[in-house]
């Protein structure tokens, strides 16, 4: 179907690919895996048309495939999905899915036309709030998603390749979506499937191909080779546990909340954190996990109950949780957990400037410095101190908001969804840095939400599970599986 | 959620009927006949020009040179009538195609310098104003009475029965084909992709810079046409005319649900909005409140509708 040879690219002094061959088998599924950076989003780019490679020939059914820019990748059949949707939030479904295409005379659109083929497009899925006539920006993320496939498929595109679908979707628009996926696959449609979860690939891909460092690895057939087998393929080394857990025990009690309750839907929440010990808290999108932490934090009002951090009791803004040694690491980094504009140096140091300070004016070299201590412990990859932080990539910018809490010393860490979208590499980095964090008497604690079950119940000792506002009993992480808190999440 | 569809919809109306009816409490005289008159008068010269600038902020840019544009068209007509004895129609279209010129002229530079829209149309104000003062002499150019005069004149008698004067009626026939031509024609439809998310709209095969300079040309030559009706009412081309209009301009679309990020717009809410700012001015006047009052209540009246605008979006998302 789709055959990909000796294509290289090089950007300046950085060889993004080099000599990968892509063969693409007809209505199969075929899942591209590797790190950030290992080049997947580069070989993808090449074939929608964003830029020509440097070497190297693609053929797409047996015919030389050439594209020049993204629309002409789109009209010879390659649909892209993209994290970031790109679709006009103030057209209609039908508007979006026929845009660029849509039926004319004299200037003037056949609305009548329109609508038998955006749902002759739509006819793969079922989703009631999907209705022609409605505005995409009134739509779910993944009702977006699903418009988004629909106009590839208008478009008469014989390959889909996904990017990171799965990333903001909650588990049953994921079951959806596979069962999409399958759908396609039975009317003979070719898809590419970039994803970092290796459970996900398991579950539809028939071939796995492994990338790193620009090169290919290998491509395998599914059934015969282990997740174990692909993440050393990905990492290139052996990586003994990616969830490195040193035994620990558990110190004085750093934060105690009695019925908090708060926000449109936290209700008589009750938590104890102690020192050493990492607490996990699990629940589905919209459990109120966020809000939780929000309102601990002092972002948002609470209605009543009690917070105590360590000796102060009672309200604080988000100033004085600083001050009270509690850090918060907000899920949407681009927008609330960093200054994108800013350099590394500046966002790492953000919270504390003060011991910066000689005179009244900020030393920059001590600034830089101390940043440079943070990017040698936490393995940041970059330029200097002070890049600008928008030219990182997500697990590196992932772990800039992670130093701005360490080199703060927060006491109690506040993580939410500290490793959603990032790269394997970055993830175990960040699991060592808080297991080490963790350890002996340090008097540190961390609540980390997140919505990944493995890695809760590889990193934590303990985990609580939100439901519809209302928090579980925390139980130690041994005595529970998947099973148990997905239950316990559905509620 | 379903009240703030409604008010999303009937916003702009609700809005005229509630300052119209605030005036006529304190001051009967509003509803006599030659305020509505004057009102409407005063209404088509913005609301001409708001109906180009409606495509132009929902394509996602905005025009602050309209006020030079509309000055420069009424000195351009007034100049070919008297010093080249052009007959009525043709300094029409001379003054109108003036506007599209200037507008082309604000489109090149947005897509080929690739300028931000406030910044190149913000420079273009002042040469487009520089250059109608240039040509007038800095002072204004006396046109003797024609034809084109009754465009915004007051009805005689014997034409009372048509209720509005004609420019008021080109400026509703107007208003409904760019208003039918947003909805139901693909070009239209591609205007709003593109102020809506402009990198996707290029991804579809929209051509985007086509687009823009054509947008920002028709805005030209709607500010070209809002020109000939101020020379029309004045009976002179004034090379300093509508002085900061454009403020006017900008403030009657986002009244009418227009949003300066683009995507959104209603061409028929530019009108209403301009009737409202023309329903507060008259309405100040009559009562003899000097003109600054009328500044902070109008100033007041945006940001109210801005406001309202914000807590729509907000509410309509989930």
């Amino acid at each position: 179907m789709l055959e990909m040879h000796g294509i290289s690219k090089r950007f300046g002094a950085t060889l993004a690919l080099d000599q990968v061959n892509l063969d693409v088998r007809p209505g199969e599924v075929h899942a591209l895996v590797g790190e950030n950076g290992a080049g997947k989003s580069t070989l993808m780019k090449i074939l929608s048309g964003v830029f020509p490679p440097d070497t190297g020939q693609i053929f797409l059914e047996g015919q030389m495939f050439t594209a020049k820019e993204p629309l002409q990748a789109k009209q010879q059949g390659i649909g892209m999905i993209y994290q970031e949707l790109s679709l006009i939030p103030h057209l209609t479904v039908e508007e979006n899915i026929l845009l660029g295409i849509e039926p004319v005379t004299m200037g003037f659109l056949r609305r009548s036309e329109m609508r038998s083929r955006a749902l002759r497009a739509m006819q793969h899925f079922q989703h009631p709030e999907i209705q022609p006539d409605v505005l995409v920006r009134n739509l779910s993320l993944s009702g977006q998603q699903l418009v988004e496939i629909a106009r590839s498929l208008a478009l008469g595109s014989r390959i889909l390749v996904f990017d990171e679908p799965t990333s903001s979707l909650n588990q049953s628009d994921t079951d959806c979506l596979f069962k999409l996926i399958e759908t396609l696959k039975a009317e003979g449609i070719t898809i590419i499937y970039i994803s970092h979860f290796l459970e996900e690939v398991y579950r539809i891909a028939d071939r796995i191909t492994v990338l790193r460092d620009g090169v290919v690895v290998d491509t395998r057939d599914r059934a015969d080779v282990t997740e174990t087998e692909v993440v050393r393929m990905m990492v290139g080394r052996d990586v003994k546990s990616l969830y490195p857990k040193t035994p620990r025990q558990r110190g004085a009690s750093l934060l105690k909340i009695n019925k908090l309750t708060g926000g449109p839907s936290l209700h008589d929440v009750s938590l104890q954190l102690y020192a050493n010990e990492i607490l996990g808290i699990f629940g589905l999108v919209g459990a109120g996990r966020t809000e939780f932490l929000r309102a601990l934090f002092g972002l948002d009002a609470v209605r009543s109950g009690e917070i105590q951090v360590g000796f102060y009791s009672g309200h604080a803004n988000p100033g004085q949780r600083w001050r009270q040694g509690v850090g918060l690491l907000s899920e949407n980094r681009k927008e609330e957990g960093l200054a994108l504009g800013l350099s590394l140096a500046d966002n790492v140091t953000l919270t504390r400037l003060r011991p910066l300070e000689s005179l009244g004016l900020l030393s920059l070299r001590q600034q830089k410095r101390m940043t440079k201590q943070w990017i040698e412990a936490l393995d940041i990859r970059c330029q200097a101190p002070d890049q600008v932080t928008a030219s990182l990539s997500g697990g590196n910018q992932q772990k800039a908001a992670l130093a701005r809490l360490l080199y703060h010393d927060a006491d109690v860490l506040l993580l939410d969804e500290p490793t959603r979208g990032i790269d394997v590499a970055a993830k175990a980095t960040i699991y060592e840095v808080l297991d080490r964090l963790t350890l002996g008497d340090s008097g540190k604690g961390v609540i980390m939400v997140s919505s990944y079950i493995p890695e809760l119940l590889g990193v934590c000792d303990r985990i609580a599970v939100m439901c519809r506002g209302r928090l579980g009993t925390v139980l130690p992480a041994e005595e529970l599986d998947e099973h148990k808190l997905m239950r316990a999440a559905i509620g | 959620m379903f009240r703030w569809t409604w008010l999303n919809r009937f916003g702009p109306v609700l809005a005229l009927a509630l300052v119209y009816g605030l005036f006529v409490m304190l001051n009967a005289k509003m509803t006599s006949l030659i305020a509505l008159e004057t009102m409407m008068q005063q209404t088509v010269i913005v609301g001409v020009a708001a109906i180009g600038m409606t495509l132009v902020i929902i394509a996602g840019g905005i025009d602050l040179s309209v006020g030079s544009v509309i000055a420069i068209s009424s000195v351009v007509a007034a100049w070919t009538m008297t010093s080249l004895g052009f007959a009525p129609w043709l300094a029409c279209v001379s003054g109108i195609l003036t506007g599209m010129v200037c507008g082309l002229g604000n489109g090149l530079v947005i897509t080929k310098l690739k300028l931000v829209p406030f910044v190149a149309t913000l420079g273009m104000l002042l040469i487009v104003r520089g250059l109608a003062k240039g040509l007038a002499h800095s002072m204004p150019i006396n046109v003797e009475q024609t034809w084109l005069n009754n465009l915004l004149a007051a009805l005689p008698p014997e034409r009372r029965w048509q209720l509005f004067p004609p420019g008021a009626w080109l400026m509703i026939i107007l208003a409904l084909t760019v208003a039918v031509f947003l909805r139901y024609t693909r070009w239209g439809r591609h205007i709003v992709a593109v102020g809506s998310n402009e990198s996707t709209a290029r991804l579809c095969g929209v051509s985007v810079e086509r687009m823009k300079i054509w947008v920002y040309a028709t805005a030209g030559a709607f500010g070209g046409l809002a020109g000939l009706m101020m020379m029309s009412y004045q009976e002179q081309g004034d090379p300093t005319g509508a002085l900061g209009l454009e403020l006017d301009v900008i403030a009657a679309v986002v009244i009418g649900g227009g949003s300066l990020s683009g995507g959104e717009g209603s061409v028929i809410g530019s009108l209403i909005g301009a009737m409202i700012m023309t329903v507060i001015r008259t309405g100040c006047q009559l009562n003899g409140w000097p003109t600054w009052i009328t500044q902070i209540v109008t100033g007041g009246i945006i940001i109210t509708a801005i406001t309202l605008d914000r807590l729509r979006h907000r509410a309509g998302t989930y």
